[in-house]
């Protein structure tokens, strides 16, 4: 064994979405890590970023990048730090120009600041079409036979651009749409040299990714088992994972902070947004999940070993959307007694003076908030007119905004020429604003297309 | 043999890609997971859900984590970024497989842990500036 197969890495997940906490990546700077690796994208998220954009140019990456890296660059230059993180976004460029300002205005020099590029598909996507015939993988439909207005079309890229970065001595890695647990994989590989079909380690690394990648979902967030019973829940636990040559791996938190780490937490995110456990798609690797041993070898330490791999797919799996329409909403709420039988008379009232109005709605949905507004028709409706309240939300689509927008106002003289008696306002939930709406593609495209255009640029502040 | 809720014996997470909703179910023990694993089909499952999913439900199991993963197509009215429901990324769908009701052994039925909130958390009061 040499040294460099001895040395334990150590990576944090400070960042599980768009909207998390900045402030905790302090907890992880006094830890000794290596890498932090953010990650800041979801199906969602891409589609937040690509409206961004499409208002202004320079925008598309998120915006708490800029609070991040003013945390974490001091640590980068001090002690050797790596940042990693797709935050990016649909415009990796401009976030790379962002973490030049970042450095420079903490008067930081010699940091290298790398940003990848590719995955963008945007603009070539038609043509890609044309030569291989993209079909949504999920129901099957040709694109070239519904896509108009495209808002955004991201290929998923794998670890090995990241890599490269790294391998050019980045200290910040910035990258667009690239598979979540890539982002941790990419350190691994980088500092163990492992090879692109060493399976197994890159499947260990995609599963301490997965663990890693969506922040205290598996420190003790979001958990379904004995919530009640977890420490200072409102001191949040961001992962850090201590990792081994041979694939081992042990996760734990932060000294101080509250949360928990444990088999039952540890599980729960090991299984969250997979499909066949047994393969899990990646672009650099198809991991089996089945294989893996979760030991508690200590308070708030899980060992993680034995995931198994084998070689990735051809192609990667990338994601566009297109625009749908505008929705909106308008909540009211009604009183005991036959709440339910209230609201469900205000919702047929309500779409029937919309109709009157003539104004054109592509789909509708209604939720009845303290019968059955989440679970459905999976709750069992008994004595549901003894509700005490119920508030109703309803919800629709149309193809412009400004109608959309117009229909919420047929929600308040209901209040006092409806047929029902108690309505409450919620707030300013009666007449809201329009949202767009986007239907997601998700494809798959053979890799050489994609890795042709991926390119990764390093700047020396 | 006596019937018992799914909240009794596991714990649940859900995950969303586009319109496709997983719930994974977390067996609290090893005959847990076996009751799980004999009554809790994707069948039953698909039936449960009634018009909230769509398409087909494939089920997955991994006996490692004591788990079974429920994979249901058309589940999450079209996509996060296009569906009109409030929780558009089904963060509350495993929720709603915790009422169906499984037959179990007498033992299972004794030994399920039947946990339930008791939030005890004391909030600091802030700190002096």
């Amino acid at each position: 064994m040499d040294d460099a197969s001895r040395r334990s890495v150590t990576l944090a997940g400070g960042q599980g979405m768009y909207g998390d906490d900045v402030p905790s990546v302090s907890r992880l700077l006094d830890e000794r890590i290596d890498y932090l690796c953010l990650e800041a994208l979801a199906e969602l998220t891409v589609s937040i970023l690509a409206k961004d954009r499409g208002r202004d140019e320079s925008l598309g990456y998120t915006k708490d990048l800029g609070q991040y890296l003013s945390l974490a660059l001091p640590a980068v230059a001090d002690r050797g730090l790596r940042v990693i993180t797709n935050a990016g976004g649909v415009n990796p460029v401009a976030a790379g120009r962002l973490a030049v300002e970042v450095a420079r205005t903490q008067g930081l020099s010699g940091l290298k600041i790398a940003t990848v590029v590719g995955d963008d598909l945007t603009a070539q996507i038609d043509s890609l079409d044309r030569e291989l015939g993209l079909i949504n993988v999920d129901d099957g439909r040709r694109w070239r036979d519904h896509v108009d207005d495209l808002v955004f079309a991201n290929a998923y890229l794998g670890a090995r651009p990241i890599v490269d970065a790294l391998e050019q001595g980045a200290d910040v890695v910035i990258t667009g749409r690239v598979a979540d647990p890539c982002l941790f994989l990419a350190p691994l590989v980088h500092e163990f040299g492992w090879a692109w079909d060493d399976y197994d380690r890159l499947a260990c690394g995609i599963a301490v990714g997965h663990l890693s990648e969506c922040g205290g979902q598996s420190t003790g967030g979001n958990f379904s088992g004995d919530w009640w019973t977890i420490e200072q829940p409102w001191n949040w636990a961001y992962p850090i994972v201590e990792c081994d040559a041979d694939g081992s791996a042990v996760l734990r938190k932060a000294a101080g902070v509250g949360g928990r780490v444990d088999f039952d937490t540890v599980r729960h995110q090991l299984l969250y947004e997979v499909h066949d456990p047994a393969a899990y798609l990646t672009p650099d690797v198809v991991a089996d999940f089945t294989s893996i041993r979760l030991e508690e070898v200590d308070q708030d330490r899980v060992r993680i070993s034995g995931a198994t791999g084998r070689t990735a797919t051809p192609t990667y799996k990338a994601l566009a959307a297109t625009a749908l329409g505008w929705a909106a909403e308008s909540r009211v709420a009604v009183s005991w007694p036959d709440a339910h039988a209230k609201a469900q008379a205000i919702a047929q009232v309500f779409r029937k003076r919309v109709a009157i109005a003539g104004l054109t709605v592509d789909a509708w949905h209604e939720e009845y908030w303290g019968v059955n507004a989440l679970h459905g028709s999976t709750v069992p409706l008994k004595d549901d007119d003894d509700a005490p309240e119920v508030m109703l939300r309803v919800a629709w689509r149309c193809r412009d905004r400004r109608t959309a927008e117009r229909i919420g106002r047929q929600m308040p003289p209901i209040g006092l020429s409806g047929p029902a008696w108690g309505v409450n306002g919620t707030g300013k939930g009666m007449i809201g604003s329009a949202s767009q709406h986007l239907e997601l593609w998700p494809i798959l495209i053979d890799k050489g297309h994609v890795d042709a255009g991926v390119r990764v640029q390093v700047e020396t502040v | 043999m006596p019937a018992i809720q799914l909240r009794e014996l596991c714990g649940t997470r859900a995950g969303d890609k586009g319109d496709i909703s997983n719930i994974a179910l977390f067996a609290y023990s090893a005959e847990g997971y076996e009751a799980i694993r004999e009554e809790v089909t994707a069948e039953r499952v698909k039936a449960h859900y009634g018009d909230l999913v769509q398409g087909e439900v494939i089920r997955y199991e991994a006996p490692n984590l004591l788990a079974l993963n429920f994979v249901m197509y058309g589940a999450l009215g079209g996509g996060g970024p296009r569906s009109l429901r409030s929780d558009n990324l089904g963060k509350s769908m495993g929720g709603a497989l915790l009422r169906m009701e499984i037959d179990v052994d007498d033992a299972v039925h004794r030994s399920a842990p039947r946990r339930r909130p008791h939030v005890t958390f004391v909030v600091p009061p802030p700190l002096a500036e």
